[in-house]
């Protein structure tokens, strides 16, 4: 871990007491970027940029002034917060070439605590997806295909194929945030959720990925996808961390009126749950789909029965407009997507195509060169829905809809319920090749169905790891607390975290003369494994 | 604005609806109109360029106008609606530009609270219900200087409703009388101000300039209780002067600071309304009243002649005075409105509903707007008739001239004269020598000082009426240069 009470085995420590210093662990790191650049995690390495700040940190590390935690720690930044003076795309042809004259708040405030920002990471464009497959950058490939893990089991399958081609996909949009903190490549690193972007990536990557509740973290900055149900989203390679860094993002911003004023304590410290006798788990019943894997089926049971068997209460609730979730989604997701994706016109940054027979003309071919068959697909349906003759039939139900979405969860935890057990995904991570068969659309609806009602509620949820999967993959469930309830969702999901003893990666293989860092437990991050 | 708008009578109309006979005509302008009016009109109508040498044909006198107006008011404040670039006018192009005007993806809307006190005061004056809690929308449309594609304005909530404006129009019958009217006021609404663009037609390019971008407009839209120029013009006046006088908008035509569309339709009364035009670009009081007017007998002549008004926006041209269809292919376009997501609801409150323990800089009291609120023009004018005797024409004059009301104050304090000898001096040789001279009271080399002095010699019959009134141009200038000088006194001088 980065550091709080891991603080006698976290690299935090590590770098307060001397045993590595921020710019041996930013080389270390930069050097992991290039050994793992055939993940197509990053879209842009900012190596100048971090070893500077990592000069920085030196000079106060030894003048014994750290700014904190975070101080000297390497963290990357999905490519769709602003970052002053380093291009941010979205993985859109739109966006190449731009580059942002401010820092997204969030970043800013990274930075404020000496942390090294390594680069930007890959996503679906816009972050329309749920694979982080259909960027302008090409696909993100998740590092457990090339884990010792998953290696041993297919070899165990006479069925599989050898050699590279069916690598599996991240999940998405942030599959690149997922990808770079799972490769080793950086501690932590920011996401966005909009409908479970930051879940179901670290759900097939064996991470923690937390999604806060809308208004605790500012979104000034973050090019949006919707701008009612996103939220910067935090990956770690365990809770504590997650906790330490939305305790550096969490508070009011003046620059996004949308925030809310001291929600949480600060420094946001976990405590370790002793017993959860106390607690009242939620098991939606509506989640049980017949799409739900077996093996996530059972182990979503056998956690249900951890927390019963440890003293908690678990018992089943009802979430009754589930099923309506994502065809509301995709009504209001779209709409908004028409709206935010209308200052895209090629005038005053990005793309620009070379036709000027007219503004109009200018317009359209920028928009049709700049966007992708997703995005523009997505914008001709928002605008449908938003017409005048269409708004009360689509919008206006749709909103209403959410409304019941979200009072769903309100009378689930005026029950009684602390928190709700849920699964992340569907499956585990599937094959780029067997990914690809079905188009976004239809993906983005089958794999959000779990994740994407939070959104609607504005909750804060949060993906653990449990187990690996019969094929070596990381299987993740979901916890979901009340609004501004983060800190008790994290301390329930660090009690759990402790229970399953999620496996440590292992990529030794891939990585062969990065192996040192990765065995050495100080600085692999991994402390809370043992 | 220099031009006085109170005209007697109602000049420039040529259809026989009379708007002001001596009776009032509220509502949607029932025919109240006279032969006589038509024809008392017809003379002033001489100057317009087209249906001047049209006789009145039969069923004409059956005509009423409907005119409906939506005014565009930059607030005055230091930053503005949704950033914090400051406000100016003719600064250095795109000088005066966020990151949030520019649209830089990412950024977001902080609502300017200046400008939210600034509507809030505006619907009081204009006798409004102010909603305690109102909303943004976005209007979506592309223009290229509207870099976001999208406006935020006001469209399903808005700040303020159901107003009413009253103002008056100058009687033809009896000498210096003023009929009040009133139309009421819709809604006021907050909303965003585009940037410019600069068509250069020789290199075929547009130029965008974002100062204006961003800069927060109050809204004020005014039901079709209009029914001719004249109306709409004296009303925009009003609406002007309160304006100026809340200093929430400076309200300057000129500079773009007060923006007018109307809505035009014509019907016969009793009849369903007509098909409506939208007249824009109409940038001086004076635009306006003609505009409105030329739109009326035009579509008057065109449905006599058979013809079809057609639901478009037309603008005026200025040089041939008449208004001219825009053509605009997107005229009907669907703004495709949608909650604002990035704003909250605007909540306000009053003494009743003022959360106790709450800090006044985070919350807007309207009782406390309300305490604030200056005199309105309309309560200044009765005073000065109240007070001084005036006829009430001369008290809207008095006010009509950006610091003629400053002025006249402070000769009468200066002066034993009577209040209707200043009055009277004021308005018809200090004001017709400005005039004359094409300057505004600020300019003036005359101080009230030297009026008040020359005043009182008329009073102590140092010098005659008549000769003060021969020499006055010249004896006002002459007096003024050695007391703004302070030098000596000026009474030897005077009867040069």
């Amino acid at each position: 871990a980065i550091g709080q009470h891991t603080r006698e085995h976290g690299v935090s420590a590590a770098l307060k007491q001397g045993q590595i210093t921020p710019t041996e662990l930013c080389q270390k790191c930069l050097s992991l970027i290039k050994k793992t650049k055939f993940l197509n995690a990053y879209i842009t390495v900012s190596e100048e940029v971090a070893l500077k700040q990592a000069e920085e940190s030196e000079k106060r590390y030894k003048n014994g002034q750290p700014l904190g935690d975070l101080d000297g720690i390497p963290i990357a930044v999905k490519d769709n917060f602003s970052t002053s003076g380093i291009e941010t795309t979205c993985a859109s042809n739109m966006l190449k070439g731009y580059v942002p004259p401010y820092n997204a708040t969030v970043v800013q405030k990274l930075l404020d605590q000496g942390a090294l920002l390594m680069g930007k990471t890959n996503l679906d464009e816009f972050a329309m997806g749920s694979g982080s497959t259909d960027g302008v950058f090409g696909p993100v490939k998740n590092p457990w295909s090339y884990s010792k893990q998953y290696r041993e089991k297919r070899k165990q399958n006479p069925h599989s194929k050898s050699g590279d081609s069916d690598w599996l996909i991240t999940g998405g949009s942030s599959g690149g945030s997922a990808a770079a903190v799972s490769a080793f490549t950086c501690y932590a690193a920011l996401g966005s959720d909009t409908g479970g972007s930051t879940r179901n990536p670290a759900a097939h990557c064996g991470l923690v990925g937390f999604k806060p509740s809308y208004g605790l973290v500012s979104r000034h900055g973050l090019i949006p996808l919707v701008n009612s149900m996103d939220v910067p989203g935090i990956l770690t390679r365990c809770v504590d961390d997650a906790a330490m860094v939305l305790g550096v993002l969490a508070g009011h911003d003046p620059k996004d009126s949308t925030t809310v004023h001291d929600p949480i304590n600060k420094p946001l410290v976990l405590s370790s749950l002793a017993d959860v006798s106390k607690l009242c788990i939620g098991i939606p019943k509506e989640y049980l789909v017949p799409e739900l894997s077996s093996e996530i089926q059972s182990l979503w049971s056998r956690a249900a029965d951890l927390f019963e068997s440890e003293g908690a209460k678990v018992i089943e609730v009802s979430l009754p407009h589930t099923s309506y979730s994502i065809v509301c989604y995709h009504v209001l997701c779209t709409s908004e997507v028409a709206s935010n994706m209308a200052r895209f016109d090629g005038l005053q940054y990005g793309h620009r195509c070379d036709i000027d027979v007219s503004t109009e003309a200018m317009y359209a071919a920028t928009r049709r060169e700049g966007f992708n068959d997703v995005v523009r697909g997505r914008i001709l349906s928002g605008n449908f829905f938003l017409l005048k003759e269409n708004y009360e039939n689509y919008f206006v139900k749709a909103q209403k809809v959410r409304r019941l979405i979200a009072d769903d969860f309100v009378n689930a935890f005026n029950s009684g319920v602390d928190v709700l057990l849920t699964p992340t995904t569907l499956s585990e991570a599937v094959p780029y090749l067997e990914f690809i068969k079905e188009d976004n659309r239809t993906r983005s609806a089958q794999d959000d169905i779990f994740t994407q009602p939070v959104n609607m509620a504005g909750l804060p949820a949060v993906s653990i790891p449990v187990a690996l999967s019969n094929q070596g993959l990381p299987i993740g469930l979901q916890f979901i607390g009340r609004a501004f309830y983060d800190q008790q969702l994290l301390t329930v999901a660090k009690w759990f975290e402790k229970q399953v003893q999620f496996p440590v990666i292992q990529l030794q293989e891939l990585m062969d003369d990065c192996s040192a860092i990765l065995e050495n437990e100080k600085l692999a991050s991994v402390s809370l494994k043992q | 604005m220099a031009a006085p708008v109170l005209r007697r009578g109602c000049r420039g109309r040529l259809w026989a609806l009379a708007c002001v006979d001596g009776g009032s005509c509220h509502g949607r302008g029932a025919p109240t109109g006279s032969p006589s009016n038509r024809i008392r009109g017809q003379s002033s109508v001489a100057q317009q360029p087209l249906h001047t040498a049209q006789k009145p044909r039969k069923g004409e006198h059956n005509w009423a106008a409907v005119v409906g107006l939506e005014i565009h008011a930059q607030i005055s404040s230091n930053s503005k609606l949704f950033s914090g670039s400051q406000v100016r006018f003719s600064a250095p192009p795109n000088s005066l530009v966020s990151f949030f005007d520019a649209s830089l993806p990412g950024t977001l809307p902080v609502l300017n609270r200046r400008c939210v006190e600034a509507a809030v005061m505006t619907g009081l004056a204009l006798n409004c219900h102010i909603n305690k809690k109102s909303l943004f929308d976005r209007k979506h449309y592309f223009y290229a200087d509207l870099p976001a594609g999208y406006q935020i304005t006001q469209q399903r909530l808005p700040i303020a409703v159901n107003g009413s404006l009253t103002y008056g129009v100058s009687a033809g019958k009896e000498r210096g009388q003023v009929i009040p009217k009133t139309v009421r006021v819709k809604q006021i609404q907050l909303e965003q101000d585009s940037g410019k663009s600069l068509h250069d037609d020789l290199r075929s390019q547009t130029l965008i300039d974002l100062n204006r971008a961003g800069v927060g407009l109050l809204e004020v839209v005014l039901e079709p209780d209009l029914s001719c120029g004249e109306e709409a013009a004296t009303a925009v006046r009003e609406l002007q002067l309160i304006l100026q006088t809340l200093g929430t908008s400076q309200a300057n035509m000129a500079e773009g600071q007060l923006r007018v569309d109307a809505n035009i339709s014509v019907h016969h009364p009793g009849e369903p309304l007509g098909v409506r035009t939208e007249v824009k670009n109409l940038n001086s009081i004076r635009f306006l009243a003609k505009a409105i007017d030329y739109e009326i007998q035009r579509q008057i002549n065109e449905l006599e002649n058979g013809g079809e008004i057609l639901n478009e926006t037309r603008s005026f041209h200025e040089k041939l005075g008449c208004t001219v269809s825009m053509r605009d292919k997107e005229a009907k376009q669907d703004y495709r409105f949608m909650p604002e997501p990035n704003l909250p609801p605007l909540l306000l409150y009053d003494a009743t509903s003022l959360p106790i323990g709450t800090d006044p800089r985070q919350v807007i009291d309207i009782d406390h707007i309300r305490e604030t609120l200056p005199e309105l023009p309309s309560v200044t004018r009765e005073r000065l008739v109240q007070q001084y005797g005036m006829l009430p024409e001369h008290s809207f004059t008095l006010l009509n001239e950006v610091g003629l009301l400053e002025f006249f104050q402070n000769v009468i304090k200066e002066t034993r004269a009577e209040p209707k000898k200043v009055t009277s001096w004021v308005l018809n040789i200090f004001l017709g020598y400005l005039k004359q001279e094409n300057l505004a009271v600020s300019e003036s080399p005359v101080t009230p000082s030297a009026l008040a002095e020359l005043l009182d010699l008329l009073d102590s019959r140092t010098i005659s009426s008549a000769a003060a009134k021969q020499v006055c141009p010249y004896s006002l200038q002459f007096l003024t240069v050695p007391l703004s000088q302070e030098m000596f006194s000026v009474t030897p001088q005077c009867h040069h």
